[in-house]
């Protein structure tokens, strides 16, 4: 199918984006598109107007300082991912968008598209929220920032008001002695998951596990985050903790079921994921590669 | 406050200037036009093939400055001022097939033909970042493309024969 007739505005400010988005309810903010356009062409979105901000050049930013990453509204997923310095930041980001559809969609898409985008099948949504990323949304009446943890409603649903454009992300930096790894069961190469984790596990200065935490995603209508450092008490990634955690998880997940996975399948893949992704994190965690991946 | 820019009615046309395989054309479509929508029926570049239409095949794709992308997910409206490279674009002087091209020919890398402007120009960009795929990079180099015929086995034969002819050794 093809999309419907919309009105099209391409603003060259900000300011131009937000008045248009504050004088129509019915408008939706283009980036890049990649998860958009297919609504379009399958009519499941029909907004009036498009706002086509690939014009505001100055939102195509990747910026990295010691305390974190600030990723524009229209920088591209390729961007993010070619990024050193955020990849020494925030390992997470790289490791996450290499399992983000294929190169050739990520070309386009942008990263903070995709996390207002909030599907619960996708990476970046839950990658945000087990980062404690912060979005920073603009309307007319000025800004605010929301944390990821407030963003998701439920699936394709924001926090951000239909007035409001997200301009930028702040992604915490990766602390000291912490590793970071993401992993996901999908059908077909580059296609939605049925299951992804990902983890954030911290040490000590003896190498002893501090804290652990998994994001997971596709087993619940917004991202899930789950503390499992009380399957950890004695510091260690022994494979009967790894087994409690993979408990935890799956006791903890009540996915749905679809035409590609039941929940049971669902259940059981959230456990051997979490197994993979704290054995992963705690690898980097106590031993750091040496060109800096964490 | 700034005033709202000037918002277009629905149906109205948009004037879109785009360079395609070195040709500068100018359009008035209107905003919903895809670009693979445009290419093929505004400007007539039938080489670009549209399979599903919504991303997930990767028969459409194109490279826009240079880099691979589907066409049908992009408004040909939001393109403005982009230089795009098609499957016609492909092709070298005096009407030669290009190195990706010979590299399907002589691999048997096609069967219908319908994915195979897709599978070239996503190679064309591939073997431009990795001039020299493992049989394994070769293979994740087409990941994002469907082939029904195929089986595949023969368009990574050919990725890896076009990399060989772009590095000169042609009759190898």
């Amino acid at each position: 199918m093809k999309p419907a007739p919309f009105s099209y505005v391409r603003p060259a400010t900000i300011d131009e984006a937000l008045a248009t988005l504050a004088a129509d309810p019915h408008a939706k903010v283009l980036a890049g598109g990649q998860s958009l356009v297919p609504l379009l062409s399958m009519r499941l979105a029909q907004p009036s107007t498009l706002v086509d901000i690939n014009g505001l050049s100055e939102l195509a930013f990747v910026r990295t300082d010691e305390s974190g990453v600030r990723i524009g509204a229209l920088a591209r997923h390729r961007q993010v991912e070619d990024d050193g310095d955020a990849w020494r930041a925030q390992p997470l980001l790289r490791q996450a968008l290499r399992l983000v559809a294929h190169p050739t969609i990520r070309n386009r898409g942008t990263t903070l598209g995709s996390v207002v985008h909030a599907d619960p099948a996708a990476e970046m949504p839950a990658v945000a929220v087990l980062l404690g990323a912060r979005v920073v949304a603009a309307s007319v009446d000025g800004r605010r920032e929301i944390d990821a943890a407030d963003l998701f409603v439920g699936p394709l649903e924001s926090a951000l008001r239909s007035d409001e454009l997200a301009l930028e992300m702040v992604v915490p930096a990766n602390p000291p002695r912490t590793g970071t790894a993401i992993d996901e069961i999908a059908r077909r190469h580059g296609d939605f998951a049925l299951c992804g984790v990902a983890a954030v596990v911290s040490v000590g200065e003896n190498g002893a596990i501090e804290t652990v935490r998994a994001s997971y995603l596709a087993v619940a209508p917004t991202p899930h985050v789950l503390d499992l450092s009380e399957a950890f008490v004695d510091g260690t990634a022994s494979d009967r903790n790894l087994d409690a955690a993979a408990e935890i998880a799956s006791g903890a997940l009540d996915p749905d079921a679809d035409i590609h996975g039941t929940a049971d399948y669902r259940r059981h893949l959230s456990g051997v994921l979490t197994r993979r992704v704290v054995r992963d994190a705690y690898t980097r965690a106590t031993a750091p590669d040496a060109q800096g991946a964490r | 406050m700034t005033t709202p820019p000037q918002v277009s009615a629905p149906d109205a046309l948009h004037a879109v200037s785009l360079i395609v395989n070195g040709t500068a054309y100018a359009l008035e479509i209107p905003a919903r036009r895809l670009l693979s929508d445009a290419l093929r029926h505004d400007l007539g570049l039938t080489g670009t093939h549209v399979g599903c239409e919504h991303g997930v095949c990767g028969a459409c794709t194109i490279l826009v400055d240079g880099q691979p992308m589907r066409s049908c997910l992009l408004l040909a409206v939001s393109m403005d001022g982009a230089e795009l490279t098609t499957v016609e674009g492909l092709t070298e002087e005096g009407d030669r097939l290009g190195p990706v091209q010979q590299a399907f020919q002589d691999c048997h890398g096609l069967q219908c033909g319908f994915c195979t402007p897709g599978f070239l120009t996503t190679i064309t960009a591939g073997l431009r970042d990795d001039p020299d795929p493992t049989p394994e990079a070769a293979r994740e180099m087409i990941a994002g493309n469907l082939c029904r015929c195929t089986g595949y086995q023969n368009i990574v034969k050919s990725v890896l024969r076009a990399a060989e002819l772009q590095r000169g050794g042609g009759d190898a």
